[in-house]
């Protein structure tokens, strides 16, 4: 770092720049320090940018309420609770494609979650110094595989095997079982809600596990030691003193893993099977997303009422995945503040 | 009397610690159940990805259902259009990041745009593409490769402000008054000295925004939309890796499937390394 600042020191040395420069101009006009035009179209600069992002999220509340506007003015919130979506009729209703977002997201947390906090538990207090950094880091390169590469991976290769050796079984064993068997009929081909769900839980995995990992640490040393020195065992301290301490940046983690899972578009498309029905609640039984009908139908859809419902479905993915990064905002800033008073 | 209290604590004490042991074993175990998803995803994007490259991948366009060809144009369509909404986002990135580590620390402005600008971190992509797809494509009535350029800057922009500002926070205060006490105007303090400190770090931000654009598909969808052929110009439908390996993986051909497992595995290769790069980058600097 202090190797590249001479460099930029040099330029404004007013010694040498006046010096050199006596020469030729006059030091009152030292370009270099004497520039309020230059600093005001610099601050202007940065400040427009500041605001153009402001706009960004204007324009696209602003855009999509357009967009929406013959869907939202025919259908209202009714559009929330029909589940009828037939463009040949030119009929939309959203409930299917709701439904379907949150039910993956949901089994996408009951997943995550625990996993999560057991990475998160292992790299802060069980694992030994020197493997912390590669593991954390294979963790987050997690994160960074595209979401298509688990979307084809999903449908070509995981979810044959999800259908062999899970969904098969279990009909054999729950088939006849009135509930139970109406949750895992359909057919083998491993496609639905479940492997949907499965394949966003190993996506939110990094983004909940890294979160945790960091709330993990902020916990005061002197808290951990005086449990230990209490006789308690690591797990105790995890779970009565770490835990509690961080509560609420656990849940804002979880909360920022929820935001990706409601989001996620290509992983969805490919495993969810793109089927508009809910007639039946299976967990292999195909269905549809918010996101998916978005990616399937959108391009080919005329303009008119189906493209406004379209829409109208990504205005309520927008909402949902604000209000829920909102929440996630304020825990963590929350737990940022007790930070200052607790320690 | 006391060895039977003694017999009890003992018991609890034990109970307590099969407790910890199976709390620590389930740890391991998600530790593991992390890594498996992640090498499973890897060796079979490796083992079917290079079995679908060859030669004509790299200079044969996408061919018809059952013929031979490769994914040039997509290739292609994806490299340019990532370099330029990388150029287009990059600055207007860095400068909103400038304002609010160096120009509007605690105002009103500064804490608004960095709640908005947290928002629009993790919107869904696929609703960014909504958005250009009704401000560009439905206006000029085409799908063109400059509403993907649109779209991909648009995410572009919030991951480079995150950095730019993180990054800029770091740089010690003793190094902005040291440049201005030799009377550097405010702009040049900011060129010269505080990014300068910074460029690690910034250019780590580029690069894992230049990651994540690479392999986004959502936005594209409805915005540079596909084209079968090679094109550059950009008024254009544009092909692009992503929506290529999208169409050819959800159809039933061979053909199609080996060259999208090829793109997968090419897009993989070119996302993992930068990220890594972007790690070994700021690893260097601390």
């Amino acid at each position: 770092m202090s190797s590249t600042l001479p460099v930029g020191g040099a330029a404004f040395d007013p010694v040498s720049t006046s010096a050199n420069r006596k020469m030729t101009n006059p030091p009152s006009g030292n370009p270099v320090r004497r520039s309020p035009l230059a600093d005001k179209v610099f601050g202007w600069l940065a400040q427009g940018a500041a605001w153009l992002t402001l706009l960004l999220l204007i324009g696209i509340l602003l855009s999509l309420v357009a967009g929406a506007w013959p869907a939202i003015s025919k259908y209202g919130l009714g559009f929330l609770t029909s589940t009828t979506w037939d463009p040949v009729k030119n009929e939309y209703g959203g409930l299917v494609m709701i439904y379907g977002t949150v039910a993956t997201s949901l089994i996408a947390l009951l997943i995550a979650v625990p996993v999560s906090f057991g990475i998160a538990l292992f790299l802060t207090e069980l694992s030994p110094a020197w493997l912390k950094r590669p593991l954390g880091t294979a963790i987050e390169l997690l994160a960074a595989v595209p979401s298509i590469v688990y979307g084809m991976w999903g449908l070509l290769v995981f979810g044959p095997i999800l259908a062999t050796y899970v969904q098969q079984p279990l009909q054999n064993a729950f088939g006849q079982t009135p509930y139970l068997g109406a949750l895992v009929s359909g057919p083998p081909v491993g496609i639905g809600i479940l492997s949907a769900g499965i394949i966003l839980a190993i996506m939110i995995i990094p983004f909940i596990a890294s979160v945790m990992r960091d709330v993990f640490d902020v916990t005061p040393v002197l808290l951990k030691e005086s449990a230990y020195a209490l006789g308690s065992t690591t797990w105790e301290v995890v779970y009565k003193v770490v835990l509690p301490y961080t509560k609420a940046g656990v849940v804002g983690g979880i909360m920022l893993g929820l935001g990706r899972a409601l989001g996620e578009t290509m992983a969805i498309t490919f495993v969810i099977g793109n089927f508009n029905q809910l007639d039946s609640l299976s967990l292999f039984q195909a269905a549809n997303s918010i996101t998916s009908a978005l990616a399937n139908e959108f391009a080919e859809a005329g303009e008119g009422l189906h493209q406004a419902a379209l829409i109208y479905l990504g205005l309520v993915l927008f909402f949902i995945t604000f209000v829920v990064l909102a929440l996630s905002k304020l825990m963590l800033a929350q737990l940022s503040k007790s930070e200052g008073t607790k320690t | 009397m006391s060895a039977v209290m003694m017999d009890a604590r003992l018991a609890k004490f034990a109970r307590r610690k099969l407790v910890n042991k199976i709390a620590l074993v389930l740890s391991l175990a998600a530790m593991c159940f992390g890594l498996f998803w992640l090498f499973w995803i890897l060796w079979e994007t490796v083992r079917l990805g290079l079995g679908g490259i060859s030669i004509a991948t790299f200079t044969q366009m996408t061919p018809a259902p059952n013929e031979e060809g490769g994914i040039a144009n997509a290739i292609y369509g994806s490299f340019f259009m990532v370099v330029l909404a990388t150029f287009v986002g990059t600055p207007i990135g860095i400068m909103a990041g400038i304002y609010l580590a160096e120009y509007n620390v605690k105002g009103w402005l500064a804490s608004i745009t960095r709640f908005v600008n947290d928002i629009l971190l993790s919107a869904p992509s696929i609703v960014i593409g909504l958005f250009v797809y009704a401000v560009v494509v439905s206006r000029f009535k085409s799908f063109s490769g400059w509403a993907g350029v649109m779209a991909l800057a648009l995410i572009v922009i919030p991951v480079v402000i995150r950095t730019t500002e993180n990054m800029l926070q770091l740089v010690p205060a003793g190094l902005r008054e040291a440049a201005y006490a030799l009377g550097a105007p405010k702009w040049k303090v900011i060129t010269a000295i505080t990014l300068k400190a910074a460029r690690a770090g910034v250019v780590t931000g580029i690069l894992l925004a230049v990651a994540r654009i690479a392999g986004e598909t959502a936005p594209l969808l409805f915005t540079a939309l596909n084209n079968q052929f090679f094109t550059a110009d950009m008024s254009q439908p544009m092909a692009s890796l992503p929506v290529t390996i999208f169409k050819f993986a959800m159809s039933p051909y061979e053909n199609w499937q080996k060259l999208a497992w090829a793109g997968v595995f090419l897009i993989t290769v070119a996302v993992l390394g930068l990220n890594i790069l972007a790690r070994v980058l700021t690893r260097n600097k601390n």
